[in-house]
């Protein structure tokens, strides 16, 4: 019988090499992060009194402002609505085209999913920016970008949901020869409706989020009036802004939350 | 043998059958108001041309802007958007633990009023717009990378608390039990066994966290505050769109590059 042998640790385990390894650059990263934005913690402190004014400022809000915001927190809404329609409508085919268990063609697949993550990879406010440079002021650039942001979301969520259906009832459809719009109208959109609600609210509510501050680069809603308090240095009707955004968001949330769960 | 079923009730038929005219007549009612509530202005007579210009401006960039050595060129200034990420990244992964906790409800815990009330201030931070954070810190600090950073690592605690927070919850509570039943005191069943489960966890949402600060890294400029944004919004306004093309490609570059290396990261994590 051989003596039991006691594992031996490696020379890089013994010395922890790696977990080093991963500090030391960590740090380096650290440092050249804060050597490249001029971070200067003594230089927040000392103007910290600057910030405290700003913050007490804005805690007396003009409760009377309140009335001129209603309307743009509504328009807000309303395009935060139509853009996400909007978008989910686009983002349908294209889910369908890259779910793997319904398109066999990889190339067509590969390309659709190449655009769709090329589409996800543009922040909100800069596609905000190059649609009020071509449509103009107003809400249309908004509900545009809301729609374009939401198709690159709601395409992903759509076509993950799509790859986790049952596929026997497409298997029987199939054998009695039904027709691919068929399939999809009898076997897939059952199975997956309730879901794709649910991702359809939850894209409104980010979109809700979202769309508040479009306006601040001219695309319409309450953006519009952030950041003309910001500019005037009305720190009161920011206050109000921000907190009547609050209410909104919470309120939009809360319905969604309970009619998704009603959903699923 | 012989069952009898009974005949559902009328009335719950009728609501059954019915209901789903209410909810097309809600949804009817929201989409009137919707679309009669929003003014659209219209195409501007523009519009076709400076399409067209910008569509021209992605195909032709200017590429002479991605590296010129001053400093202002592409590749710094996506290195700082980078820089302002991961920074803010890594000081909002920090301030948010001993939040987390705050907000994480335990298993022994009946009231919630602790973890809730953790969980509403987290709510407040998140619905708190980064842009306003952004330009209140401009008034702090001044304009530039710094306030940036400060904007990313503010904001940032509301997701990533809450994100922490759930993991608190759902971790394993098995070698927690352990130390406490080998005689462990608090400090080390903390240190031996709550840190080393949920710190994969951590580090992934951390991961994931980066992947968007990267991306509103990318935009805070245009208020000011650092980074790439600044000369995108100048390129925007002076309507120079070869140069928005280019700043456009290096964005779009950067993130898939972020999100394949961090993808790749979080794999090994977990």
């Amino acid at each position: 019988m051989s003596t039991p042998t006691i594992p031996q640790r490696s020379w890089a385990q013994r010395y922890h090499v790696k977990g080093i390894g991963w500090t030391v650059l960590l740090l380096v990263l650290l440092v050249a992060s804060a050597q490249m934005t001029g971070v200067n913690v003594g230089m927040f402190f000392s103007n910290l009194g600057q910030f405290t004014n700003l913050l007490v400022r804005m805690s007396n809000p003009a409760w009377d402002y309140t009335t001129v915001i209603i309307q743009p927190l509504l328009e807000t809404i309303q395009m935060a609505i139509l853009g996400t329609t909007i978008g989910a409508a686009f983002a349908i085919p294209f889910a369908v085209l890259s779910a793997s268990n319904l398109i066999h063609n990889r190339w067509l697949r590969g390309l659709t999913r190449l655009f769709l993550d090329l589409v996800r990879t543009l922040p909100d406010l800069l596609l905000a920016a190059i649609f009020v440079a071509i449509f103009g002021i107003g809400s249309t650039a908004g509900v545009i970008t809301l729609a374009i942001f939401s198709f690159g979301m709601v395409s992903k969520l759509f076509y993950e949901v799509i790859e986790t259906i049952d596929m026997g009832p497409l298997e029987a459809l199939e054998s009695v020869g039904a027709t691919k719009i068929t399939i999809i109208w009898y076997a897939v959109l059952p199975q997956i409706l309730n879901q794709f609600i649910s991702y359809f609210l939850y894209t409104l509510e980010i979109n809700v989020r979202a769309s508040t501050v479009l306006g601040y680069l001219g695309a319409g809603g309450i953006g519009v009036f952030l950041q003309r308090s910001l500019n005037e240095f009305n720190y009161n009707q920011t206050a109000v802004i921000i907190l009547a955004t609050l209410v909104v968001v919470l309120v939009i949330d809360g319905v969604s939350n309970h009619l998704r769960r009603v959903l699923l | 043998m012989q069952t009898t079923i009974m005949p559902p009730s009328r009335q719950h038929s009728l609501w059954r059958r019915w209901s789903w005219l209410l909810w097309v007549l809600l949804i009817g009612i929201i989409y009137f108001w919707t679309i009669n509530g929003l003014k659209f202005s219209g195409f501007q007579e523009s519009a076709a041309s400076v399409s067209k210009s910008i569509l021209h401006g992605l195909v032709h960039p200017t590429w002479s802007y991605v590296y010129d050595g001053s400093g202002e060129d592409l590749v710094s200034l996506i290195l700082q958007t980078l820089a302002i990420a991961f920074l803010g990244t890594i000081v909002s992964a920090l301030i948010s633990v001993p939040f987390a906790f705050w907000a994480a409800r335990g298993p022994k815990e009946h009231y919630f009023l602790r973890s809730g009330s953790g969980k509403v201030v987290l709510t407040l931070i998140r619905t708190f717009p980064e842009i306003v954070l952004a330009i209140m810190f401009i008034k702090a600090v001044g304009p530039g990378s710094y306030a940036g950073v400060l904007a990313v690592s503010v904001h940032s605690v509301g997701m990533l608390g809450k994100l922490f927070g759930e993991a608190i919850e759902n971790m394993d509570r098995g070698s927690e039990e352990a130390i406490t039943s080998a005689g462990g005191r608090s400090g080390q069943v903390f240190a031996l066994a709550t840190v080393p489960t949920i710190m994969p966890e951590f580090l992934s949402y951390t991961l994931y966290r980066f992947e968007i600060a990267v991306r509103s890294a990318s935009i805070l400029g245009m208020v000011g505050a650092g980074g790439i944004g600044t000369p995108l919004i100048f390129a925007i306004q002076t309507r120079d769109w070869s140069k928005v093309g280019i700043i456009l490609l290096g964005i779009v570059v950067m993130v898939l590059l972020i999100d394949s290396l961090s993808e790749q990261l979080r794999k090994r994590l977990i």
